[in-house]
């Protein structure tokens, strides 16, 4: 099976019902995205299919062929890291930091979508993401920050 | 005798004099797991617990492991501020039972108060070595030496010396921690600062490897046969199937059943086909408080009331997950554990094994809340890679991880208190059943001959272990609900009538801060508005929250936002800190409203996250947290105590509005009975 991961092309023999998490971290060592349920409801493994943010656990492996996969590893441009990433760090946007790949994976998909989320907006486009430490207002935070670093690097590039 | 592990590691440290493992104690062979291991049995030489490379590289070694708290960070401030460098170039290994001294565990929040003494002891005696080592170098007096930059200077004559190069000239066999020349908080340069997380960048790029993520050469996926409901025997079982799939390894011994496959999918399948039979067990049923003394009436005005806790579960995000691979008699087990000497001695008892043929590693996991202090996990990896002749790696699944850890005991607590005419509580009589004592003694004055607080041990019929602050959530949810009952009944403001009471000054003093800033004595309640405070102290942390609530049209909750305030002592990382009481407060938030374990014949009817409700962002309210940094006293620890007062501020809160007097958490199913 073909899949387009982080831009890269890679095939795979595989069962296609498997779950496209685990041929990620046992095939691919593409560890970012976590198993924390197993049913789609913590957002642990949550990485981008087509832009679209996705709980890996329940995606089968055949539904993503030939599409674009993103996980955490493709995000940073080199040494770079993503405005998200960076606002993280900032805010000290975590604790166990178990949950903060597939929270930043959903929160990329939010800014894709949406540029400049309320608190409101983001707190419901990422309530199937679970922060059992419980850094979530710090999460909303940094949303807002990256969102607006993202709005200025948006506009240089325009002027430029 | 000196572990080579450790010898090696040290080695490809590089440089200065290589100083091993020297403790007398663990040189004497004393590891059996019948010597009861306590403080005083830590190395006393700086050898065991620090080491300076020729290239200035400082190298900390402490058992203590990071799930979250952020203790790596803490530490490594508490060792750079003592050698007077930057944390740049502290390393810290953690948790690696080859090469760390023995360390009893991560919990019951005493990283801070006696770990962080003993790397600062440590710490700083090294300082003083290379400072002697300068001064007998050069000549020169100590006070006209300097530390800069991992550098020993001499300003007036020009010399300048390394601390590795120094360190290389010590006997450091002959060192041993002199606690006397540690910092005092007052002029702590690195400690109270916001050192960010140290390997927060790993987390956020995806490069961290927790437990789960681990893997090793020719590794096989692991999964274990479960028995349908608690205490139930194997039969039989029928493992044919299983066993002639190609790439697997079926393991039976007694009631353990495993699989371990080249891949994930086929042990799933592999499990799913065998086929056993089990007996169950009804369990015993012994869920009543017999013969509690509860009564204490005299002239004063008496309330009496009973409050329960249901059982919940940690739910940490990463399950436990653990990594074994075998070379020959010796066991090497990566684990998801609070305690990895505890889980060495549980694998080292498992398989016959001398301790010093087992190591453990906790690379920083995915946190632990008080569950993951025991090595079940790590026990079943091994077992399958024992079998399998490969390494294993077992992540248990959620289901697994809801049903087979252990719970926060539930509990029933029976309070009769008599008050003055003067709003003094003249009498005091609590007693806990089956939730635990801690947090149990009463911080309100009641003069010790009236007074009572006991805790009798109940018979669960689930497994019940540690949790973030034990039952100090359970007694303060009890205490503070019941205080602000008798408040109620005087028709005393409960701000007024808790300071009325109160004497300790910390406790007093957060308080204050927290109603201060909710501006308490302006907040009116309504049918659809209320507002609740507590306050609490355990452990050496002083916690005060103010809540505000509302309810809708059917009485639907929301927690609107919440004001706390803190006291620890001496802060080490004011963000951490703040972080850490705010995530206290939303995993407390969990617990107050919705959080309940549900058991019926020895199963778990709610052991998935579709099923369990835990806190999520459309729950969490506004947080002010209101640190007190108070450098004249020693810094306790954190992790735990700012979770108990939110509970009963929530119930106080619902009380304001809908006087209505919730007596069990979680509240929501109880308001919505009300």
């Amino acid at each position: 099976m073909d899949l387009t991961i982080n831009g890269r092309r890679t095939t795979i023999q595989s069962d296609p019902e498997r779950p496209l998490l685990w041929v990620l971290r046992n095939e691919l060592d593409l560890t970012g995205a976590k198993y924390g349920c197993g049913e789609g409801q913590c957002g642990a493994c949550t990485v981008l299919v087509d832009g679209v943010a996705v709980r890996s656990c329940i995606t089968p492996l055949y539904t993503v062929a030939g599409r674009e996969i993103s996980t955490i590893e493709g995000l940073a441009d080199g040494e770079r890291l993503h405005p998200l990433q960076q606002a993280f760090l900032d805010c000290d946007a975590m604790q166990c930091g178990y949950c903060t790949c597939g929270m930043i994976m959903s929160a990329v998909a939010l800014l894709r979508k949406s540029p400049a989320p309320s608190e409101t907006e983001i707190k419901q486009n990422l309530d199937g993401n679970i922060c059992r430490c419980g850094t979530y207002n710090r999460i909303v935070e940094a949303v807002h920050k990256a969102a607006g670093v993202m709005k200025v690097s948006a506009k240089e590039t325009q002027h430029a | 005798m000196l572990k080579l592990t450790r010898r090696s590691f040290l080695e490809s440290l590089g440089g200065g004099l290589l100083v091993l493992f020297t403790s007398s104690k663990e040189a004497a062979g004393q590891e059996s797991g019948t010597h009861r291991r306590s403080h005083e049995d830590l190395p006393p030489e700086v050898s065991a617990w620090l080491h300076i490379a020729l290239d200035n590289r400082i190298t900390a070694f402490t058992g203590k492991v990071e799930v979250g708290q952020n203790i790596r960070t803490s530490l490594t401030q508490a060792v750079a501020d003592e050698l007077r460098c930057s944390p740049a170039v502290v390393t810290l290994v953690m948790g690696d039972t080859d090469l760390v001294p023995w360390d009893m565990g991560t919990f019951g929040s005493r990283s801070t108060p006696t770990m962080a003494p003993v790397m600062r002891k440590m710490a700083a005696t090294a300082r003083e070595a290379l400072l002697s080592q300068a001064s007998l170098e050069w000549n020169v007096e100590r006070e006209h030496l300097r530390m800069e930059g991992a550098f020993v200077l001499n300003g007036a004559a020009n010399h300048r010396a390394s601390y590795g190069e120094l360190a290389a000239k010590i006997d450091w066999v002959k060192v041993v921690g002199n606690a006397d020349v540690v910092t005092a908080p007052i002029h702590w340069q690195v400690a109270g600062t916001d050192l960010p997380k140290i390997n927060a960048r790993e987390m956020v790029t995806g490069k961290h490897r927790f437990v789960s993520d681990h893997k090793l050469p020719g590794m096989l996926y692991g999964r274990v046969l479960r028995a349908p409901s608690f205490r139930a025997k194997l039969v039989s079982v029928d493992t044919r199937a299983a066993s002639k799939m190609p790439g697997l390894t079926v393991v039976h011994e007694g009631d353990f059943v495993g699989v371990a496959a080249t891949d994930e999918r086929l042990a799933e399948k592999a499990l799913a086909s065998l086929e056993a039979k089990w007996e169950e067990s009804q369990p015993k049923s012994s869920d009543s408080a017999q013969g509690l003394v509860f009564g204490n009436s005299n002239d004063d005005t008496i309330v009496k009331s009973a409050y329960q806790v249901a059982y919940i579960a940690h739910v940490p995000l990463e399950p436990r997950a653990a990594v074994a691979q075998w070379n020959g008699g010796k066991l090497t087990v990566f684990a998801g554990t609070q305690v990895p000497f505890g889980v060495r001695s549980e694998l080292a008892g498992a398989f016959g094994l001398a301790e010093s043929d087992v190591r453990v590693l906790m690379p920083d996991t995915g946190s632990g809340y008080g569950g993951k202090h025991s090595g079940e996990c790590a026990i079943e990896a091994a077992r399958l890679a024992k079998v399998a002749g490969k390494p294993v790696k077992l992540i248990w699944t959620r289901e697994e991880e809801f049903t087979w850890a252990y719970f926060r005991p539930a509990g029933r607590i029976y309070v009769t208190s008599g008050t003055g005419a003067n709003g003094k509580i003249n009498s005091w009589n609590f007693v806990n059943w089956s939730s635990g004592p801690a947090g149990i003694k009463t911080p309100y004055e009641v003069d010790e001959t009236r007074r009572a607080e006991q805790f009798l041990e109940g018979d669960s019929p689930l497994r019940v272990g540690s949790y973030r602050g034990l039952a100090s959530t359970a007694n303060h949810f009890a205490r503070e609900s019941h205080i602000d009952e008798i408040a109620a009944k005087i028709g005393v403001d409960p701000l007024t009538f808790r300071l009325n009471n109160l004497k300790n000054d910390r406790l007093r003093a957060v308080l204050e801060a927290a109603a201060n800033r909710f501006q308490w004595a302006k907040q009116t309640p309504t049918a659809n508005r209320g507002f609740g405070l507590a306050c609490g102290f355990d452990k050496g942390g002083h916690i005060a929250c103010c809540v505000e609530v509302s309810l809708g049209p059917s009485r639907q909750l929301k927690v609107e936002r919440v004001v706390a305030a803190w006291d620890c002592g001496a802060i080490v990382n004011p963000n951490h800190l703040r972080n850490q009481v705010e995530g206290a407060l939303v995993m407390g938030l969990g617990g107050a409203l919705f959080e309940e374990i549900e058991h019926a014949n020895g199963r778990i009817s709610n052991p998935r996250l579709s099923q369990y409700r835990v806190p999520r962002f459309s729950d969490i309210p506004k947080i002010d947290v209101i640190l007190i940094d108070r450098r004249d006293v020693p810094s306790a620890g954190a992790g735990e105590t700012p979770i108990v007062a939110i509970a009963p501020a929530i119930a106080n809160a619902i009380f304001s509005a809908t006087k209505l007097r919730l007596y069990s958490m979680p509240l929501l199913p109880a308001l919505a009975k009300a």
